[in-house]
């Protein structure tokens, strides 16, 4: 088990330095320089100049990589361009809207899913197998800003259960905090949802076929025992990774759905940030974003190993 | 399940068929602006109704369903055309360092959110229908890479394969010859599928304003737009909203039903 982290760890720090470089590179080659594009077109030689050294954009390319690597590596994530503040509090006042929001997302998403997937798996061929599946094939078919959009239409323009945008703060108490957050959640949870109750139903159909299955029955247990204690187990395992998986498209596709609802999160940060030609801070998110994606993968992996020490002897 | 093959072709053959006629023909000029008849309700004259510039929705879904197919289409064909031969070459040389480079190569894409790198490419590229499909079909790379790998692995094994290399061929011509026909299924099941997905990210890149430019008509800038006016006027979001849900149902059931279709085995069990 040791050696398998050490290896994937080692993986891991690959990735992140590739992933890094790459992030960087794409920044790089942005048309345009920043000090100007800050300072207009009537600025002067000097002033761009001046401005130019205060956000280290006069220093070699590798020198700026690696001043911009170290920095993440501290926690300094470099200084926005528009809005001369740390990147790194910016991002850090964001992340509480859009952490939560894909933690929600992917909370809702688990609870809708396995007993959709667990429900449709025992009733294999028979309609409520084939309604749910039907379900599931719109819900994977279904754009979530768009759900988004009808969710607010029904919520909160017609029966004002919830208000149509924006959020209120979590100092307003954590109920109101999840109260403004409940209609992006369902939004962002039910592609995903979709997709996890079709994992589930597959992954239990497997297992309901094992001999381990028939062995349960014939001990004596019956139908529900044997489908709870034997079945759902152990097809949880793979369901798991997916939703390992989910978390890294929750908090990207909350980028899109904080649009829809004026959400002051991640998503709205880079929008702000891709508009005044910030690419600081777009490079950064996009860093963190690529970084926690990578470890969630990570950790996953690990889980994965500990749980099916197969795995650890094959790769 | 023939049933999912035919519904999900007569979906898919129908948004094909709009986007088809669009060019030839639409009911009123998709762009021509009409302001006295804006935010029209579906009616007799114009079936989907108007937009607050008094565009006929009909002629817009058409014309958007061009956009879509295209960037949907030209991104699988980017994946699969470089995908490929990426996954045939480490497929040849398995466990060689080519093989390596490439498959760590596609867990790294894969470890990328592709959304996020959507959105990076086209900030710093500048947003439109192209520099969309770029960054959609850089994500398709890797999926054709890992399932051509994973076909042609096991193909590898076969002994009419050992028969091609008895009598001389190489590994890039056992390549195109042998595994690429007998792969193609996988494949062309896969791109339905990429496909779907293709749709679905350049609706949500040109909803938040990334995708194809004004005035090129894209069904989800259409929803933008529709977001402030959803209170009273619900069908410019209903519709095109529609369009999409359509297209990717059909792309979706067309792939299920093709894999069941041409895989006898999954008939049985699932």
């Amino acid at each position: 088990m040791l050696r398998y982290t050490l290896k994937r760890f080692l993986s891991l720090l690959i990735s992140l330095a590739i992933a890094s470089l790459v992030i960087f590179a794409v920044v790089e080659v942005a048309p345009g320089d920043p000090a100007s594009f800050m300072l207009g077109i009537n600025a002067q030689p000097d002033t761009i100049a001046a401005l130019r050294s205060e956000l280290g954009l006069d220093v070699s390319r590798p020198e700026r990589y690696l001043n911009w690597v170290g920095g993440l590596l501290q926690g300094d994530f470099g200084t926005s361009y528009t809005y001369r503040t740390p990147v790194s509090d910016m991002i850090a006042d964001r992340l509480w809207v859009s952490l939560p929001l894909a933690l929600y997302a992917l909370t809702l998403s688990t609870l809708i899913a396995l007993p959709a997937g667990i429900y449709a798996a025992a009733r294999r061929g028979r309609a409520g197998d084939v309604v749910t599946m039907g379900a599931t094939q719109l819900g994977v078919a279904v754009p979530n800003f768009w759900f988004a959009m009808i969710l607010v239409l029904i919520f909160a323009i017609n029966l004002r259960w919830f208000a149509a945008g924006g959020f209120v703060g979590w100092d307003q108490g954590l109920i109101a905090g999840l109260h403004s957050l409940t209609l992006p959640a369902i939004a962002l949870a039910l592609p995903q949802a979709s997709i996890l109750a079709r994992v589930m139903r597959s992954s239990l159909l497997d297992i309901l076929g094992e001999d381990f299955m028939r062995t349960a029955r014939a001990k004596g247990l019956t139908r529900r025992q044997a489908l709870w204690r034997h079945g759902v187990r152990n097809a949880l395992i793979p369901v798991l990774t997916i939703i390992g998986l989910q978390f890294s498209f929750l908090l990207a596709g909350s980028i899109i759905i904080e649009q829809v609802f004026y959400l002051p999160g991640l998503g709205r940060l880079v929008f702000q940030a891709i508009s005044s030609r910030d690419l600081i801070v777009v490079e950064s998110v996009v860093m963190l974003l690529v970084f926690a994606v990578i470890v969630v993968n990570f950790a996953v992996d690990l889980a994965y190993a500990l749980v099916d020490p197969r795995l650890r002897v094959r790769s | 399940m023939k049933r999912n093959l035919i519904l999900g072709l007569v979906l898919s053959s129908l948004v094909v068929l709009a986007a088809g006629l669009s060019f030839v023909w639409t009911p009123f000029d998709h762009a021509a602006l009409n302001i006295p008849d804006k935010l029209q309700r579906p009616n007799a004259e114009h079936w989907f109704g108007t937009d607050h510039f008094g565009r006929d929705l009909f002629s817009m879904i058409m014309v958007g369903a061009r956009t879509s197919i295209a960037v949907a289409f030209v991104a699988v064909g980017i994946g699969m055309a470089a995908g490929v031969p990426l996954g045939l070459a480490a497929a040849a040389h398995k466990g060689s360092w080519l093989d390596e480079l490439i498959m760590r190569g596609n867990d790294l894409v894969f470890a990328f959110p592709s959304l996020v790198i959507a959105i990076l490419i086209t900030a710093v590229f500048g947003a439109g229908a192209i520099n969309a499909i770029i960054a959609i079909g850089i994500f398709n790379i890797p999926v054709f890479a890992r399932i051509t790998r994973g076909g042609a692995l096991s193909l590898w094994e076969r002994e009419f394969i050992l028969a091609a290399r008895v009598a001389g061929k190489g590994a890039a011509r056992i390549s195109a010859e042998h595994i690429l026909p007998n792969i193609a299924n996988l494949l062309i099941v896969q791109g339905t599928i990429q496909f779907s997905l293709g749709i679905l990210a350049e609706a949500g890149l040109s909803y938040v304003g990334l995708g194809a430019q004004p005035p090129t008509p894209s069904w989800g800038r259409m929803l933008a737009d529709a977001q402030t006016m959803v209170s009273f006027a619900p069908h410019l979001a209903l519709i095109p909203g529609s369009a999409i849900i359509v297209t990717v149902l059909g792309l979706n059931l067309m792939g299920d039903g093709l894999r069941d279709w041409l895989d006898p085995r999954l008939r049985v069990t699932r």
